[in-house]
């Protein structure tokens, strides 16, 4: 008795996780499989993508549309564009955010509190709003056409990444400071000799979202960028997909170029990552 | 949020006075870009709401007429409704789909971490290579997604050649990218302590009570943040639509949303009054609705009393 009813519990529950395997695998081949098909399809001949109905495994194996998009757009261009506005809004991420979160997290000051709070409703507000304004601020000045009206701004820092870097700031223990002010060192010392090292894993956090929201910027690019010689990846894909949106071996080769950099840094930060978005809710 | 942690040891007045100077230097380059990129842009456009400018002349003040032609514009009601769609599809949908899926990974599946990679990775594809993927995946007569509909003998939609299927494919595209959402729950179904299931355990709750009376009323802070954060973005759609539809919003204005009909008045006709005016209305609606949210919060979402030290 006693020994069937607990091989009936255990079929149960190897029922169950079989279930919860099954619709995990459902769920996720919604996720997976676009990505399967961008990079099968960017390995496909034009006429084996003609086929219907559509095909998984490429068959040949085909390269020729990742040289291609070379000769039809100067995408190492376009990278190296890229790369001119991640690199600087790397510092301010790491630098200035830095700065101020080690305040907000250590010095008390008069006012700080109201301040920190004015920082926090900047983090909801909708940057439409401030987007007219800027934009004829920076025209006025000559800067529309140039990478200075998404590279400045983000040496200001961000509060997403003042909150992050505060909230961790935060989980350092006094002592270390203590002894350190005692001795007389300044608070810049104490923020760059004794925080700053101890910062790294949240500092890699706030470099990882830097550079995908860089990356990954679309509208800033669209607005402020003139030439075509200034394209960054964002806008020189979308350029491409208005011109060969029917050459869809060269478009998914192109845009397998712009989303591989991505995952590598997915899958060498996958903590830093993790860790970004359930500490502040961003989502890359 | 973690409370303050600074050390009341007793210093010096010059240590305080050194202290304040350091602060406010320490927070130098953040404030000047706070005063520059946001405090300043959004007094200046309010102002310019009030004005007519299109950038070669000098604004010239109206009055509210800036608003008033906003309200008699049908283009504005247009794209106010298809945000609210968006917004009251894809908000509730990854939701509900990241919170099902952050649920069954959480049971200590094997492969958790292969799965959770799987489902958020798509979140972090850019949008413009994400809509240039959907664009081919979504393709009426031959595309992937068709393909595998017929085959199981379902109906073929036009998705986003088709008015009545341009909004649900745009929302299908977002919920693709809302892994960072179930990233978001996860970690807040792991925070919940193995105790409290225990106990209800002990009470009698079986999986369907553990879930009703522990898991849910825990996690409402985290749902209540992540429903703040998503309506403030999804209120702010942009990139994926643009591309998708090579910046018309169609066919036919079906996905014209309100970034896109903004960037439409700013960039191509240049009415820089009008289009203020538009982010303000735009800027209220957002508030309006997120003040809403918060006052409603100690309806529904659960706070874990206040545990004083030492108490």
């Amino acid at each position: 008795m006693t020994t069937a009813t607990h091989r009936g519990w255990a079929n149960l529950k190897v029922l169950r996780r079989l279930g919860a395997h099954l619709l995990l695998l459902i769920g996720a081949s919604f996720f997976v499989l676009p990505l399967v098909f961008l990079v099968s399809t960017s390995l496909k001949s034009s006429r084996q993508i003609a086929k219907y109905p559509p095909e998984l495994i490429p068959s040949p194996w085909i390269w020729r549309n990742y040289s291609d998009v070379f000769i039809y757009a100067p995408f190492q261009r376009y990278f190296v564009n890229t790369l001119r506005i991640v690199v600087p809004s790397l510092v301010g991420a790491a630098i200035t955010s830095s700065l101020a979160a080690y305040a907000f997290a250590r010095i008390r000051a008069p006012g700080s509190d109201l301040i920190f709070v004015v920082l926090l409703s900047t983090m909801m507000l909708p940057g439409v709003v401030t987007l007219i304004p800027t934009y004829i601020i920076f025209s006025k000045i000559g800067w529309v056409g140039t990478f200075r009206p998404l590279v400045i701004p983000t040496l200001a820092g961000s509060p997403f990444f003042i909150f992050l870097l505060r909230q961790f700031f935060m989980t350092i223990p006094m002592d270390l400071e203590d002894a350190a002010l005692i001795d007389g060192c300044g608070r810049f010392r104490i923020w760059l000799s004794i925080m700053m090292p101890l910062a790294m894993p949240a500092l890699a956090t706030v470099s990882v979202f830097a550079f995908m929201g860089a990356w990954n910027d679309y509208m800033g690019p669209l607005i402020y960028l003139a030439s075509r010689a200034q394209y960054t990846l964002s806008l020189g894909l979308q350029v491409f997909v208005g011109s060969h949106g029917s050459e869809w071996g060269m478009l998914m080769a192109a845009s397998t170029m712009m989303v591989l950099p991505v995952i590598v840094l997915f899958f060498f930060a996958q903590k830093s990552f993790i860790q970004g978005i359930t500490m502040t809710g961003i989502k890359g | 949020m973690a409370t303050r942690n600074i050390s009341n040891r007793p210093r010096g007045v010059s240590q305080a006075k050194r202290d304040t100077l350091s602060f406010y230097l320490f927070i130098t380059p953040w404030l000047v870009g706070f005063l520059a990129f946001t405090l300043g842009p959004i007094v200046a456009s309010l102002g310019l709401s009030f004005t007519q400018y299109d950038m070669m002349l000098p604004p010239k003040y109206v009055s509210l007429q800036q608003y008033q032609r906003l309200f008699a514009d049908p283009l504005f009601y247009t794209s106010l409704s298809n945000t609210l769609y968006i917004v009251a599809l894809a908000v509730p949908t990854s939701m509900l789909s990241s919170f099902l899926i952050a649920l069954l990974l959480n049971q200590k599946v094997r492969g958790m971490a292969a799965y959770r990679t799987a489902y958020y990775i798509p979140s972090i594809v850019p949008a413009v290579a994400s809509a240039a993927l959907w664009m081919y995946l979504l393709q009426p007569q031959w595309g992937v997604v068709n393909g595998l509909l017929r085959s199981v003998g379902l109906p073929a939609p036009g998705w986003l050649a088709a008015r009545a299927w341009a909004k649900p494919a745009i929302v299908l595209v977002m919920v693709w990218g809302s892994g960072g959402t179930m990233i978001i729950y996860l970690a807040g179904l792991q925070d919940i302590p193995e105790a409290l299931y225990e106990a209800a355990e002990i009470d009698g709750a079986g999986r369907w009570g553990k879930l009703r009376h522990v898991t849910l009323p825990l996690m409402t802070p985290t749902i209540f943040f992540t429903l703040v954060m998503s309506i403030i973005g999804t209120f702010q759609v942009f990139a994926v639509i643009f591309v998708l539809t090579d910046g018309m919003g169609g066919p036919l204005n079906s996905t014209l949303v309100y970034l896109i009909y903004i960037y439409r008045n700013a960039f191509v006709y240049f009415r820089m009054g009008y289009t203020a005016a538009m982010a303000w209305v735009l800027f209220m609606i957002i508030l309006a609705l997120t003040l809403l949210q918060f006052k409603t919060a100690h309806l529904w979402v659960h706070y874990e009393a206040e545990r004083k030290p030492g108490a």
